[in-house]
């Protein structure tokens, strides 16, 4: 744990060392948009690495919570932080439909149930112009304020979200050492045995589902009170996949491995402009050779590689799907 | 104007049918979901606008557009699943929906974005019964939809490889045990599932046009149609194929159109919560 709190430290001291040296900003835009994936991927790891559930809809828990915050702001006055609030109560609510019937059942419904509802939300987003906007968009967001505080530069936004990333690391480290963490892990080797020691295997799941749910919920308002305007293409399948390929890159059940991934894949795009058109191809070949030939995720095996130490510090487990497959070879 | 709805919501259907059958194959070979099933029928009417487009004849360009397709799924198999088959459900699901949108980056890539129009296969004007006009490509989509479920269900009935592909599903280790050869089982299944789709993509290029995105939709939907069958039975992929094409273009026509895609969602989240196992289907889904 000490050390989980020394990389923490570390990675606090790599924010505040950028936000007191760089002068662009532009660049703090582009790293503000990636602090928010990361937090997106926090939750997004928990779920895949722990709790064995995909989601592939948790982009449009990222939409909802940016059209929550946008509409409720522009539309009904509601403060900034209120409708932060509210947004949060509206999409959790959402996943409790979605978690109950589906987080009993063995096997994928999950990430079935959470497919559909993304493409429900996807096509809502474009459909219900009174209260969306439409293809156009949602324009005219307030940017974010609390007790006399106003987020309006990049600069300003980028710490925000950046001590909100750490805050999660560290709930998340905490959940994960927790015996509710521990419990979690023990859903890898075998459910009877922790059905015995009185734990309800729905609850567990249920519980990261909705942690994870709630972080996209708030960085899609915060997402959406930073750039002040939001449409429905910034939401789609295509981004859940994305979240999903930060996860995988990383390595699943790797914390940090899916904090750097996130950060890894948010910046390529940045990097790749000419290839804009062919973001998504690369990503589907980055996905398909990650998951044949390393699927505990690159930063992990890199990690492996370059430090064994490392191994006893590190909280990543190898990745052991319990499925049909398996059993039948 | 209710007649004219349920032909549309037919011919619709017919596609949904195909892809969900598709679907099916690949799940009960080999326990994987393919999220790339949309991909094939976009291949199959890709293919065929572009070979149709550089002025080649029918007879020519049908069966290349289906070989294509086919080939397509065999080299996925070949390439993506079988290096990975010792890997969780969860990583072969996610390696499928990597090759979806490595497939619509390269068709992109290779075919532009604008959509290809294509010319019906067969001239003349539509038939009409009652008054309601039924295109003849949609008749054509309808009867080769029917065909290709007939040779399927006498492929599993009747060849060795159709009862070695059901004994699979039943129990894929007993079969193994058998001696059935079950990564040539897996390659099979992908190339029937492919070509199934293909020919959708086929029969329906011309009554859509083609686009390198239109996959994903119809993957999803031919999808909602299989779960909300059953994904363990050709006839649960039948029944929910057509129930979603009419209930759609009912759906359409008299609620809203706008919503109309969100309603294959809204069936499968439903279905999900009160029948997992599928409408027509008899096996039970083992809850925690």
């Amino acid at each position: 744990m000490l050390r989980e709190y020394l990389k923490i430290a570390a990675l606090g001291g790599l924010v505040l060392g950028i936000f007191s040296g760089l002068r662009n900003e532009y660049l703090f835009n582009v790293l503000t948009m990636v602090g928010l994936q990361v937090l997106v991927v926090i939750g997004l790891s928990l779920l895949m690495g722990y709790a064995g559930q995909v989601s592939l809809g948790h982009a449009a828990f990222y939409g909802l919570g940016a059209y929550a915050s946008g509409i409720l702001t522009t539309r009904y006055g509601v403060s900034p932080l209120a409708g932060i609030l509210l947004a949060q109560l509206f999409t959790l609510s959402l996943a409790l439909v979605i978690g109950v019937p589906t987080l009993r059942l063995r096997g994928h419904y999950l990430a079935l149930a959470t497919l559909g509802l993304g493409v429900i939300v996807e096509i809502f987003f474009k459909e219900a112009v009174e209260l969306t906007g439409g293809p156009s968009g949602l324009v005219g967001i307030p940017p974010l304020s609390a007790g006399g505080l106003i987020f309006l530069s990049f600069r300003q936004t980028f710490l925000l979200t950046w001590i909100l990333v750490l805050l999660a690391l560290l709930l998340s480290l905490h959940l994960i050492h927790s015996p509710w963490g521990r419990a979690l892990l023990a859903l890898h080797d075998s459910e009877p045995a922790l059905r015995s020691l009185g734990y309800s295997i729905q609850r567990l799941k249920m519980g990261v589902f909705l942690f994870s749910v709630s972080l996209a919920t708030l960085a899609g308002s915060l997402y959406a009170h930073f750039v002040t305007f939001i449409s429905p293409y910034s939401f789609t399948f295509l981004h859940s996949v994305k979240f999903v390929t930060m996860v995988v890159v990383g390595g699943i059940a790797s914390l940090w491995g899916a904090v750097a991934g996130a950060v890894f894949l948010a910046l390529l795009p940045e990097v790749l402009t000419h290839f804009e058109d062919y973001e998504v191809a690369i990503f589907g070949i980055i996905l398909i050779l990650v998951m044949i030939y390393s699927p505990e995720g690159l930063i992990t095996a890199l990690e492996r590689k370059l430090w064994p130490y490392v191994r006893s510090w590190s909280t990543a487990i190898p990745f052991s799907g319990r499925g049909p497959r398996k059993s039948a070879k | 104007m209710i007649l004219e709805l349920l032909f549309s919501g037919l011919v619709n259907g017919a596609i949904y049918a195909l892809v969900a059958l598709g679907f099916m194959i690949i799940y009960s070979a080999t326990g994987v979901i393919n999220f790339a099933q949309g991909e094939f029928v976009m291949l199959g009417a890709m293919l065929t606008a572009w070979l149709s487009g550089r002025g080649w004849p029918l007879a020519a360009v049908l069966p290349l557009a289906l070989t294509g397709a086919t080939l397509v799924g065999v080299l996925t198999e070949r390439l993506t699943i079988r290096p990975a088959r010792e890997a969780s459900p969860l990583t072969l699901i996610i390696i499928t929906i990597g090759v979806s949108i490595l497939l619509k980056g390269v068709s992109m890539f290779l075919w532009g974005k604008e959509p290809l129009p294509v010319s019906p296969f067969l001239s003349g004007p539509p038939f009409t019964f009652f008054k309601a006009a039924l295109p003849r490509q949609g008749l054509l989509v309808l009867s080769s939809s029917t065909l290709a479920f007939a040779a399927v269900a006498v492929f599993f009935r009747y060849t060795l490889w159709g009862k070695a592909m059901r004994a699979c599903a039943y129990n894929r280790f007993g079969a193994r045990i058998l001696g059935i050869n079950l990564s040539g089982l897996t390659c099979l299944s992908f190339a029937l599932s492919a070509a199934l789709s293909g020919l959708a993509g086929i029969v329906i290029a011309p009554l859509t046009f083609a686009t390198y995105d239109m996959g994903t939709m119809l993957g999803l939907k031919g999808f909602s149609a299989a779960v909300f069958g059953g994904l363990g039975s050709a006839g649960g992929a039948l029944l929910g194929g057509f129930t979603l094409g009419v209930l759609e273009a009912l759906a359409a026509g008299y609620i809203s159109s706008a919503y109309k895609d969100a309603l294959a969602f809204v069936l499968l989240l439903a279905v999900l919560f009160v029948r997992p196992e599928g409408l027509f289907s008899p096996e039970r889904v083992e809850k925690l």
